[in-house]
Order: structure tokens, then sequence, then C-alpha cells
């Protein structure tokens, strides 16, 4: 059977990917935001994952207003950096998992989630950021990954209970999988921020934090938290948090038939700035 | 029955909705199209001529023209859409998000590294500060 062993929480902020392809991590601004993550990396290599189940945001790259999905699976057997107007990242490409990949979209359409089938997109800096800062600048990902790509640009998009009642359907398919696999979930995405408008430029430390906190110790609460707030209070991409929500929901503690106790809180993490936005990271191991 | 748009009243805040993506579809669809070097080298070297393939208002055209992407996302464009013009030109998503505040570039950047914009004042339209 396959299993979820831990979560990880990330923001993906794509002048974090300029700041590696273009080697300023040592640079003054960019240190601390690193510093970040070298607990992730080190950590990566004790629990060698079989795969990574990527929730991010598709940011106008593979989905643009011709189609926008909800909740999409990647399928597909591999993925290529995606070109998004200043060339594709130089980093590995990304392989899939595409028979667990199948056997999830099964199971969770089943369970009422209506995900769309994706077998060929690009895939952006909401999902190879988080791979760079976890993995590090390596010559290949050192696992397959399954994209899960959630629409939190055009409105509406999901709220956050919808988003931690999918996860708990993730888990339920992840862990009806044959394989003895060491499955990890990543929610990417946040933290406050803002990038259009007069009103760019927001962050919200206390609200970032309390959030950590909630999504710790308190994520059926938080999942209550509407659309609204987030815009109000963490700036309107602060939004991209919902989906945090949804690997919080793939956690044993949350599971309803077979009640797991509380996360070990591996690591966390909180920095300002990045670009125009808060740095959030947490990891958390399931008892 | 009008539909629930709570988010009408957060300070210089356009959320992107059903509605402004129906209003912007070519003009972001314009934007995606940047995506591909060719075609970005084809916008350089002609910006009007490349614009006129699409069919786009005036308005939306003429407020790419400007560069100013506070009218260009009154007029239906998306943030992570007009990115890509952005990119085009080689400017930062920094410099891009710091160009809709009134704020000069130096200005932005140094509010980020003092911890960005407060919360406070900035939750409600005409919120006293």
């Amino acid at each position: 059977m396959a299993q979820i062993s831990a979560s990880v929480f990330t923001s993906h902020v794509p002048a974090i990917g300029a700041a590696l392809d273009l080697g300023k991590t040592g640079e003054d601004y960019w240190k601390p935001v690193f510093a970040g993550y070298d607990f992730a990396k080190q950590w990566e290599k004790e629990q060698k994952p079989d795969v990574v189940f990527l929730v991010f945001n598709d940011h106008a790259t593979a989905f643009s207003l011709d189609m926008i999905p909800t909740f999409a699976i990647g399928t597909a057997a591999e993925y290529q950096p995606a070109d998004e107007g200043w060339g594709p990242r130089p980093v590995p490409k990304v392989i899939g998992h595409p028979k667990l990949a199948a056997h999830i979209a099964q199971s969770v359409i089943q369970d009422d989630f209506d995900l769309t089938i994706v077998n060929k997109m690009d895939v952006d800096h909401g999902l190879t950021v988080p791979l760079s800062l976890v993995f590090g600048q390596v010559d290949a990902w050192p696992c397959p990954v399954i994209p899960f790509a959630v629409n939190v640009v055009q409105y509406p998009v999901p709220s956050g209970r919808r988003c931690f009642m999918l996860g708990k359907a993730i888990r339920k398919a992840i862990e009806s999988y044959d394989e003895p696999l060491n499955v990890q979930i990543w929610g990417t995405g946040g933290m406050s921020h803002q990038l259009q408008g007069p009103r760019a430029g927001l962050i919200n430390r206390e609200w970032d934090n309390a959030f950590l906190d909630k999504l710790i110790n308190d994520p059926d609460g938080l999942s209550k938290v509407p659309h609204i707030d987030y815009v109000r209070e963490a700036g309107s991409e602060g939004i991209e948090l919902v989906m945090w929500l949804i690997a919080r929901g793939a956690m044993s503690d949350v599971n309803e038939t077979k009640k797991g106790n509380a996360p070990t809180v591996r690591h966390r993490f909180y920095h300002v700035p990045a670009s125009n936005t808060a740095v959030g990271h947490l990891i958390l191991e399931n008892n | 029955m009008s539909l629930d748009k709570p988010y009408t009243d957060v300070p210089g805040t356009t959320i992107f909705d059903a509605d402004m993506s129906r209003m912007g579809y070519h003009l972001n669809q314009f934007c995606m199209s940047l995506m591909k070097a060719e075609n970005r080298a084809r916008f350089k070297a002609n910006e009007r001529a490349y614009l006129d393939e699409w069919p786009m208002s005036e308005e939306q055209k003429q407020a790419v023209l400007d560069r100013d992407l506070n009218r260009c996302i009154s007029l239906g464009g998306n943030i992570y859409f007009l990115a890509k013009i952005g990119a085009t030109d080689g400017k930062s998503f920094q410099q891009m998000a710091g160009s809709m505040t009134g704020m000069t570039e130096e200005q932005y950047r140094d509010m980020m590294v003092k911890g960005g914009r407060s919360v406070e004042g900035n939750r409600y339209t005409g919120e006293k500060k």
C-alpha cells in the first residue's frame, strides 16, 4: 500500500527561480530566503520519497483563457519546463507517474471531485521553483512528480473547504494503491502578496503566521475562512494559500475513518520579502 | 438576483472574475502569444501591427502600447497574463508590480525590503490609514 509520509508547504515565487538560475543565491537579498530551505534539502535526502504529489497553480502558462480547469491532474510520463516569456528555466524535465496519477484520478472523480485529466502540459515556476527549493540544483529530479494544478487565477476559485475535502479524497486514493510507495504531498504558492494595481506589495506578517499556526493546529477551522478574507488580509494573490489546504487535508490526523495523531512539525520558516511576496515554508510528518 | 461579489470594496484591487475574463479574453490571449520567442520578436519589431492581428478594442491596444498595466487590468487584463508583456520587455515581476503603485521603482523596492505595504488602512475602500 502506498502511504503519505509527509506534507511540504512552500511559496513558489518566480524571482526565486531566476535568482537560482542566474547564480544570485549568495547575494545578501537572497541568502536568508535560501537558508530557510537548508533543512528541507537535507531532510529530503533522508526521506527518499518515491513520488511527490505537487499541488500548484498554473500562471497562464499551460492553461490560457481558452480552458480553465478548476482542478487538473497530470497523468503524463513527462513534463517540460515552460517558456513563460523569458525562455524555459534551465532545470531538468519533470518525470511523471502516470500509473499512480491515473489511479488517483479514477478514485477522486468517483469521490465526487471533478478533475480534468491532462496528458500533455508544460509546467511553469509554480511547479519548478518548489522542486528547486527543496531538492536543490540537480541534474535530474530525485523522484517522479504528479502535477496537480488548481485554478486560483480566474474567480470563482475553489473554496478552502473544498480544497481541504479534496485533500482527504487524494489521501484515500493514494492509500488504496497497491504498490508500497512513500508519497509526499506538497502544497505550494502564497503567502501574502498582491501583484496588481495600486495596492501591489501588500504583506501581512501577522495573518501569514496565524495561517501557519492554524494550518498546523486547526486545519478544519482554517478551511472555513472565506475567500474575501484572503483577498483583504493577504492580497489578491494570497488566495494561492487555499492550495495548502489540499496538502493538509491529505494528512492522517484529519482522516475521519482511521484517525492518526497530530503531525510532527519538522520545520517552519517565514521571511519577507522575495520580490513582491512573503515566503512561507513548513514540513509536517505524518504520525 | 445578482451574484455575490464581496471583493468590490477592496482598495486598489480588481478581482479577475468571469466578467473580467469575458471582457479581457483577446487581450489576455494576445499576452499568451508572447510565450513563443518568434512572436516576441514579431511584437517587438512592430507592436502596433502585431496588436492589430488581435480582435482587441482600441483602448486595450493603446493601454498595451502605453504599458499602462492598471488600464489593462481595468479593461479585463489579468496580471499573470500581462506579465508576459513585462517578460518580453525584460522587466522583472517586481518592476511590473511597482509600476502600478504610483511609486518609483526604488521606492517600491525599498517598501518591500522594509516588509511590504501594510494592510492597515488597506482593507476597505475609503478606510482611513
